[in-house]
């Protein structure tokens, strides 16, 4: 696992004039689960959507499996297998299941499409009943998975989750994780996912990075972050979430 | 109004004084507001004093009309109510509930239908009443629907808000008339090939010339729009066809301004001229000339333009292109994160809709024989756009229904003068054109707020059934 996939290094990014990203350095390593966690507002979503160039780091470098990615367009930047599931799960509603996962396999030039589909329905069975529904009358949970699924089929290097478990159900949260942990160990997919539920964000991953006010401020292993009694008072206060 | 709005299935039965005393009270309401507005009216007499002309009996029979109107209102919404209608109405979202199979039949049976209009009008009414309903109806419909599925394609499939379309009809018709009629092309063609080619295939040749240009308008509108999307999107389209109208008006050296084209050439039937000479159309196939082949020659041939724009449209959706048009409507961000690049996207949809916008505009240049900057107003650009709202956006079918509607309806009030014998001889019915419109669209939107066909057809299907066991699909599996 010393194979460093992505590295950001002193990334600034901001919105407007105001700095969102103040210098942030991260490294995710091939087969990794890593997980980024912090509060409201701390930059997560900045760091995932800058590194998919929007908006782009004004300042520090992006480099993916040994390229320089960091003044590359958005859709350059998904064709060399970055794959993202963005906040808000952003499925396209009036298309089917099915033509969502067509779109995801598009920048594989839907070559594997037959494969990948049964691979993805496997992963999420409850999508294979639903694939020519409309994407827009899915449940939450549903639509998380098809999120998730979409992304996979264009079979990426690198998986980025924004926030798989916001607003859904316990049990729905369990099962998404659980194939996510699935998708790593049995394919090795290299997974970065941002997350505001500490616990079963740290729980799944190898590393995990803490976020505050758009600077990283603690890194370690998931179960060495979990330990430590500044990061339980902080985002596990109450126990599990 | 007081009392019970009768809307599906919650209504509640009323009774028959309940009723009575219901419309009482709408008489009543009705009463006050005619009192300042129909019974005191104000004229002048011989010494010009204002004096007061008090209308009894019109108030008296506006008052009994609303009474009546109430009454029978509540009464046929108890009768509706009570009989047990199935709530088996498929949600609006849905769209209407048409079998595929009924689809395909509606569609073959139309296409058979709209290749024997000519000969079946020419049948019912002879060959001086048939001009108006092929012409006027037939290619007039045909040309709307053709801007609606190429507007379509901007608006409905990639969700680009366009109010600015008629500007590619225009460049497309101002391309053609400028081109055809140009000395110096004609010169230059009769050098190098002949003085027959081209008056014979002019217009062949510049149609896709045309639409090339109109293209090419397209892209050049594309680029600084690229950032815009929703409302800004489309004020800078509605400006770009104002520039465009404008520019027609102002540059009277080339377009002629205010005055516009005239004698711009006539189609050919691929080389022979519709006219009496022995050449011409008539002659070399053997039967009468009639001005009237021309009309009929031009329906097939807008016919066949508009069921290109169709053919091309469906296949385009099925490829990736179109795919990523109907994406982008869905959602930009998403696209992006999915490896496709907007701004080709965008450009592709603005061209191949403004190059169909320019292929009818040539058409029109062709069939008008003259054009001026006063077909290119704003007004025709939100007809277009309504056909296409109207339609359900996306759908192409609803399109052509839609202008089949919007532009039938419009020719047909044309044909209400007998209402000229109740109203009076002042009474112009197409002066009502705009209120009429209004009306059916607010109704419309009231009744089906996607337009008429609101069901988006997927493209892509499993092409076996799966079947699917049990214990794959339980809770909390994967």
């Amino acid at each position: 696992m010393s194979n460093t996939l992505l590295r950001v290094s002193g990334v600034k990014s901001f919105y407007g004039s105001i700095m969102a990203l103040k210098g942030v350095d991260i490294e995710i390593a091939e087969g990794e689960i890593v997980s980024l966690i912090g509060a409201n507002g701390a930059g997560k979503s900045t760091l995932m959507m800058t590194i998919c160039g929007n908006p782009r780091a004004r300042e520090g470098t992006i480099s993916f499996a040994g390229q320089d990615i960091t003044k590359l367009e958005t859709h350059d930047i998904a064709r060399l297998r970055i794959a993202q599931s963005p906040e808000g799960r952003r499925i396209f509603p009036r298309m089917t299941v099915l033509e969502n996962l067509q779109m995801g396999a598009e920048i594989d030039r839907a070559r594997h499409f037959d494969e990948d589909l049964k691979r993805v329905t496997e992963l999420f069975p409850r999508l294979r009943e639903r694939l020519a529904q409309r994407g827009g009358t899915l449940s939450g949970g549903e639509q998380q998975m098809l999120a998730i699924a979409r992304a996979l089929m264009s079979r990426p290097r690198l998986l980025m989750l924004d926030e798989p478990s916001l607003g859904l159900a316990p049990i729905i949260v369990r099962q998404i994780f659980d194939a996510i942990r699935e998708l790593n160990r049995r394919e090795g997919m290299t997974i970065f996912l941002v997350e505001q539920n500490a616990y079963h964000a740290l729980k799944l991953a190898h590393r995990g990075y803490v976020m505050v006010n758009g600077l990283i401020t603690m890194q370690g292993t998931g179960p060495e972050l979990l330990e430590r009694p500044d990061i339980r008072a902080a985002y596990l206060e109450g126990g599990r979430h | 109004m007081a009392g019970g709005e009768a809307r599906g299935g919650q209504h509640q039965p009323i009774g028959l004084l309940a009723a009575i005393w219901d419309s009482c009270k709408t008489a009543l309401l009705a009463l006050g507001l005619c009192i300042p507005i129909v019974l005191l009216r104000t004229d002048q007499d011989f010494s010009n004093q204002l004096i007061l002309e008090p209308r009894v009996g019109l108030t008296l029979t506006l008052v009994g009309i609303a009474f009546a109107a109430r009454l029978v209102w509540l009464l046929a919404a108890n009768w509706t109510a009570r009989r047990p209608t199935p709530v088996t109405r498929v949600p609006i979202l849905a769209g209407m509930s048409v079998s595929p199979e009924a689809a395909r039949r509606f569609a073959i049976g139309g296409l058979i239908f709209l290749f024997a209009y000519p000969m079946l009008s020419l049948a019912l009414v002879g060959p001086a009443g048939s001009i108006k309903w092929i012409d006027n109806f037939g290619i007039q419909i045909l040309i709307y629907v053709m801007l609606g599925w190429g507007l379509n394609i901007v608006v409905g499939l990639a969700g680009l808000l366009d109010l600015g379309y008629v500007a590619f009809y225009a460049v497309g018709a101002y391309s053609y008339a400028l081109l055809a009629s140009n000395d110096v092309v004609k010169d230059f063609m009769a050098e190098m090939i002949g003085p027959w080619f081209w008056p014979a295939w002019g217009f062949w040749l510049c149609l896709p010339v045309a639409g090339i240009l109109a293209a090419f308008w397209g892209i050049i509108l594309g680029f600084p729009v690229l950032r815009l999307r929703g409302d800004y999107l489309a004020i800078v389209t509605l400006a770009f066809g104002e520039i465009i109208r404008l520019v027609l008006i102002n540059w009277v050296d080339v377009t002629g301004g205010y005055a516009g084209i005239s004698g711009i050439p006539r189609p050919s039937f691929f080389g022979l001229p519709f006219n009496a000479s022995d050449e011409g159309f008539a002659a070399t196939v053997g039967i009468e000339f009639s001005p009237l082949h021309r009309t009929i020659f031009l329906f097939y041939l807008i016919l066949v333009l508009a069921l290109i724009t169709n053919a091309v449209t469906i296949r385009l959706r099925r490829l990736p292109v179109g795919r990523a048009w109907e994406a982008l409507r869905e959602d930009e961000i998403a696209c992006r994160s999915l490896g496709i690049n907007t701004t080709n996207t965008k450009l592709t949809a603005f061209a191949i809709g403004a190059g169909f916008g320019g292929f009818a505009g040539a058409f029109f240049a062709a069939r008008q024989n003259f054009i001026s900057p006063e077909s290119f107003t704003f007004l025709e650009s939100a007809v277009i756009l309504a056909i296409v709202v109207l339609g359900g956006m996306g759908s192409q079918i609803g399109v052509a229904i839609a202008a089949i509607a919007m532009i039938g309806g419009t020719e047909l009030l044309r044909e209400l003068d007998w209402l000229k014998r109740i109203f009076g001889a002042d009474f112009d019915p197409t002066q009502y054109r705009m209120l009429l419109f209004g009306l059916a669209m607010v109704i419309i939107m009231i009744w089906r707020p996607r337009g008429l066909i609101a069901n988006r057809k997927p493209t892509l299907f499993l092409t076996t059934r799966r079947a699917i066991s049990g214990d794959l699909v339980k809770e909390g599996h994967g």
